[in-house]
């Protein structure tokens, strides 16, 4: 039908076709990146060009309404086009009226607004209120849209309100209902910070603020965790102490060591006890004073331990697994495998920033950026000499040589170093303090090497010394101690360099703010956390403790010491290395850490919820045998757990199951690459067809001019 | 807030919400900071009135953006081409920068805004714009001649797909698609 109203308009247009002039084929001389817009061609000829409706589309409201009633009638009929046989006088207006600009009576407009109309009254009420609200069209247009559908829909009465949005987008209502109450008791929390972050992108752009929303998710995390812990664990436990030792009297050394007055304390695994909670037999130690009757319910304090520890990593799994993939779902894209200077180039502004001197140097950061890529661009062509080749290899062995002998040096002494530690008080101390120095003291290292490469390593250290408590004492220590010197590394990195920098130095530059340390800190931290949380079930709460404190301690020194990042770091993907970064070897370290300890460990004897068991899992399992014995009707939840949980097949059952799906994405994928690489093919097709069909068009005008 | 302030009708209100992606506190917000720029005696009747485009420009979120003058002409209603803003235009704009946006919405309203001469389409002249725009105005950060032509030969080569020469939305919202980062950085709140 496009072939159709183009020669309708050669024909009516120029009588030289009936005199039936040949009409040489042309050889279309195209030099390759000539622009089409020729000053040559004629002022009808550019007017034509610029109604093509591939052009309208961008500008005018006529060719908006006619697509988007285009759009309708597709959703009406659920098929992806319509059968080019309909060519009544109501149908495809985009095409008919091709030559919007040139027709000045307003009714076109008007007809097709009332086309529009009709079609969206035979939609439901909320695929109606989503193409109103989706139409780029301006508001006015769209109250008189709206005015006129109410009036025709109910012709007697005055247009009313509808309901309001939520259940407009109906599939998002649904959604939004169920986690509605999850998430009211965070959204309290979330307020505040919302307008400090939008102060944080406002001056240093998104990829600062991506570290601080990743700061916000693990809190998150970590809230999940101690509610969870808080209910099923230590609120139990504190409302039926068992009978302790007198306590040891409190000095102010124990917030930093952790033991001391904390030892016997709920935040120590060795505090919980073994026995169900609420029976009185088997608390007492005398047998005959048992009133023999079963309490109504029975908390079996081991259980729940486990229970809990096991489920809250369950649910932080699921957590992490969901943003992991959500945000790889926003940042891969298939099929661009082309350059993305056009990308960068189209998306590279930031309108969230707003101070003048941000603006100015986000201007600057572009430029740069552009040239590097210009530049990097000209040299590729270019390819590099050997003697190049082997030195960028050379420098590159060096870095990863130096690299993982620092590492390998720093477990070494730390094993040393722990293995002649003391147990006095305050020497205990020691351990995480030069694990915490080494922390900070090493990426300062590797940014030197990162001058000759790009290199950023974290080095998570977690020795276990002793058992249960003393592992949670440890790992408290360190969450501390990590604290403390992330403080100290705020203090001097920021503050004092950038005092340095003015006064001594007087040179007028902030230090900049280092992303990636400290997102490797926050990930340092909650390593430390998941891997405590067995051993001391309160960590969480001191792990939020810290990220609420730091949010406010980084915030400050940010906005008083430094300036925005001058490397140019794409936020989303940024977003998906991070929460990547958490999810494997962080969190998987921990899970297999746990399982590890929770399967094969022995527990110790004397303290603890798992005295006197082999393992800590042999808990689950004696109340399962506990379970069958007192209720022979419950058997299929034996079997489950036999056949099931512990049985290795289903394991292998499960990753043949995975790696079925991830192959069968793995060609979808594939399939989907060809078929964009062919319509690609077939829409230049097109376009030399344009090209062709526009010169043919300027060849008939001259010659009509030059006849005239 | 103050008792002079005249409220928004809560009939507007609802339709507003409907039409717009903004919710009722961000439209408040947005009646709230629109009658501030007028002066004092037409605050009454905000919904009808015009702020000039000087006014609406010495807004912070608009102030040292280098789009700001794109941005008033494509979003104003007003006939006579002098770019002043009703309080709808206002809501307009916000609601396309605002979070809940469609990328469809943002990449149309983006390609108006990038396309300086408007004739529906980018070519050479939108794009040395464009770029001039991003690096700013200042002498030592802009892109030499030399560079200006490799970058545009590069965008028309990636983003050109029927080979005409110049960028159609089409196009635009197929390069668009492609970034992740768009909706993030697409975005003012006041």
């Amino acid at each position: 039908a496009l072939h159709t109203s183009f020669h309708q308009l050669i024909q009516e247009q120029s009588s030289l076709m009936e005199a039936a002039l040949e009409l040489e084929m042309q050889e279309r001389s195209r030099e390759p990146g000539q622009d089409e817009q020729h000053p040559n061609f004629s002022p009808t000829t550019l007017r034509i060009l610029a109604s093509m409706p591939s052009r309208t589309i961008g500008r005018s409201r006529g060719a908006i309404i006619s697509q988007y009633y285009n759009r309708t009638a597709r959703l009406r009929r659920r098929s992806s086009r319509p059968p080019l046989q309909q060519l009544c006088r109501t149908a495809r207006p985009s095409l008919r009226h091709y030559d919007l600009e040139t027709d000045p009576t307003r009714a076109t407009l008007e007809e097709k607004r009332s086309l529009l109309v009709k079609e969206l009254l035979s939609l439901s009420p909320g695929q109606r209120s989503h193409m109103l609200l989706t139409v780029p069209l301006s508001l006015a247009e769209k109250r008189t849209l709206r005015w006129v559908l109410s009036r025709q829909s109910q012709p007697g009465r005055a247009p009313h309100r509808t309901s309001s949005s939520p259940c407009g987008r109906s599939k998002d209502c649904i959604v939004l209902v169920s986690l509605g109450c999850g998430l009211l008791s965070l959204l309290a929390a979330a307020q505040p910070w919302h307008y400090a972050l939008k102060q944080i992108g406002g001056r240093f752009g998104s990829s600062v603020l991506s570290y601080f929303v990743f700061l916000k998710t693990l809190l998150i995390f970590n809230i999940f965790s101690l509610l969870i812990l808080l209910v099923f664990v230590v609120a139990p436990q504190a409302v039926y102490p068992p009978p302790s030792a007198s306590p040891r009297p409190f000095t102010g050394l124990e917030l930093l060591t952790g033991a001391g007055y904390f030892t016997h304390s709920l935040l120590y695994y060795g505090y919980y006890s073994n026995v169900t909670l609420n029976d009185p037999c088997a608390s007492s130690p005398n047998g005959s004073m048992c009133p023999h009757t079963a309490p109504q319910f029975p908390y079996n304090m081991p259980l729940a331990y486990v229970f809990s520890i096991g489920v809250s990593f369950l649910l932080t799994c699921v957590l992490l697994v969901y943003s992991m993939s959500r945000s790889f779902g926003e940042s891969y894209r298939v099929g661009s495998s082309t350059g993305d200077l056009a990308v960068k180039v189209f998306c590279a502004w930031d309108f969230k920033v707003v101070q003048r001197r941000s603006v100015k140097l986000q201007c600057e950061n572009i430029c740069t950026q552009l040239k590097e890529l210009l530049a990097e661009q000209r040299s590729r062509s270019c390819s590099l000499s050997l003697c190049q080749r082997l030195g960028r290899t050379v420098v590159l062995l060096l870095a990863w040589v130096l690299s993982l002998s620092s590492v390998l040096g720093c477990v070494v002494a730390l094993r040393y170093f722990s293995e002649h530690m003391h147990v006095q008080e305050a020497i205990l101390l020691v351990l995480p303090l030069v694990v915490s120095l080494l922390n900070v003291l090493m990426p300062h290292l590797y940014n030197l090497l990162a001058t000759w490469e790009k290199q950023d390593s974290p080095v998570t250290e977690v020795y276990v010394a002793c058992w249960e408590t003393c592992v949670g004492q440890d790992l408290y220590r360190f969450v501390v101690m990590d604290f403390i010197f992330t403080l100290l590394d705020t203090l001097f990195g920021e503050l004092v360099w950038r005092l340095i920098l003015e006064k001594k130095l007087k040179r007028n530059q902030k230090p900049e703010f280092d992303i990636a340390r400290n997102v490797l800190e926050l990930i340092y931290g909650q390593t430390l956390t998941w891997l405590g949380v067995l051993f001391a079930p309160l960590l969480p709460a001191i792990q939020t403790l810290k990220l609420v404190l730091l949010f406010y301690v980084k915030k400050t020194s940010l906005m008083q010491n430094c300036q925005s990042p001058s490397k140019p770091w794409q936020a989303s993907r940024m977003s998906t290395f991070f929460i990547t970064l958490l999810c494997f070897p962080s969190f998987l370290g921990a899970a297999i850490f746990l399982s590890y300890t929770i399967l094969s460990v022995r527990p110790s004897e004397t303290c603890g919820p798992f005295q006197g068991l082999e393992t800590m899992y042999k808990s689950g399992k004696t109340w399962v045998q506990l379970l069958e014995k007192s209720n022979p009707n419950i058997t299929w939840f034996a079997w489950v757990h036999q056949y099931l949980v512990e049985n290795t097949f289903l394991l292998f059952f499960m990753s043949g199951v995975l790696l079925a799906v991830i192959y069968f994405n793995i060609q979808v994928v594939r399939g989907q690459r060809r078929i964009i690489r062919l319509l690609k093919e077939q829409i230049a097709n097109e376009g030399e067809d344009k090209i062709f069909l526009i010169q043919k068009l300027h060849s008939v005008y001259e010659q009509r001019e030059r006849r005239a | 807030m103050g008792g002079s302030a005249s409220l928004l009708p809560r009939e507007a209100l609802g339709e507003y919400q409907e039409l717009t992606f903004l919710t009722k506190q961000e439209i408040l917000l947005a009646y709230k900071r629109f009658s501030e720029l007028l002066p004092k005696e037409e605050r009454e009747n905000a919904c009808s009135a015009r702020v000039p485009k000087s006014q609406i420009l010495t807004l912070p979120e608009l102030r040292a953006n280098p789009f700001q003058h794109r941005i008033c002409r494509v979003f104003s209603t007003s006939g006579n081409g002098d770019d002043s803003m009703s309080f709808e235009d206002f809501l307009d704009m916000l609601s396309v920068f605002s979070d809940s946006a469609t990328l469809d919405i943002k990449s149309h309203y983006a390609f108006r805004i990038f396309d300086f001469d408007e004739d529906g389409t980018l070519d050479r002249s939108d794009l040395e714009k464009l770029v001039d725009c991003l690096t700013g105005q200042g002498e030592e950060s802009r892109l030499s001649n030399a560079e200006m032509e490799q970058l545009i030969q590069n965008i028309l080569e990636e983003s050109d797909i029927d080979k005409d020469g110049t960028i159609n939305l089409s196009e635009f919202q197929h390069v668009i698609s492609r970034s992740p980062d768009f909706v993030s950085s697409f975005k003012i709140v006041l």
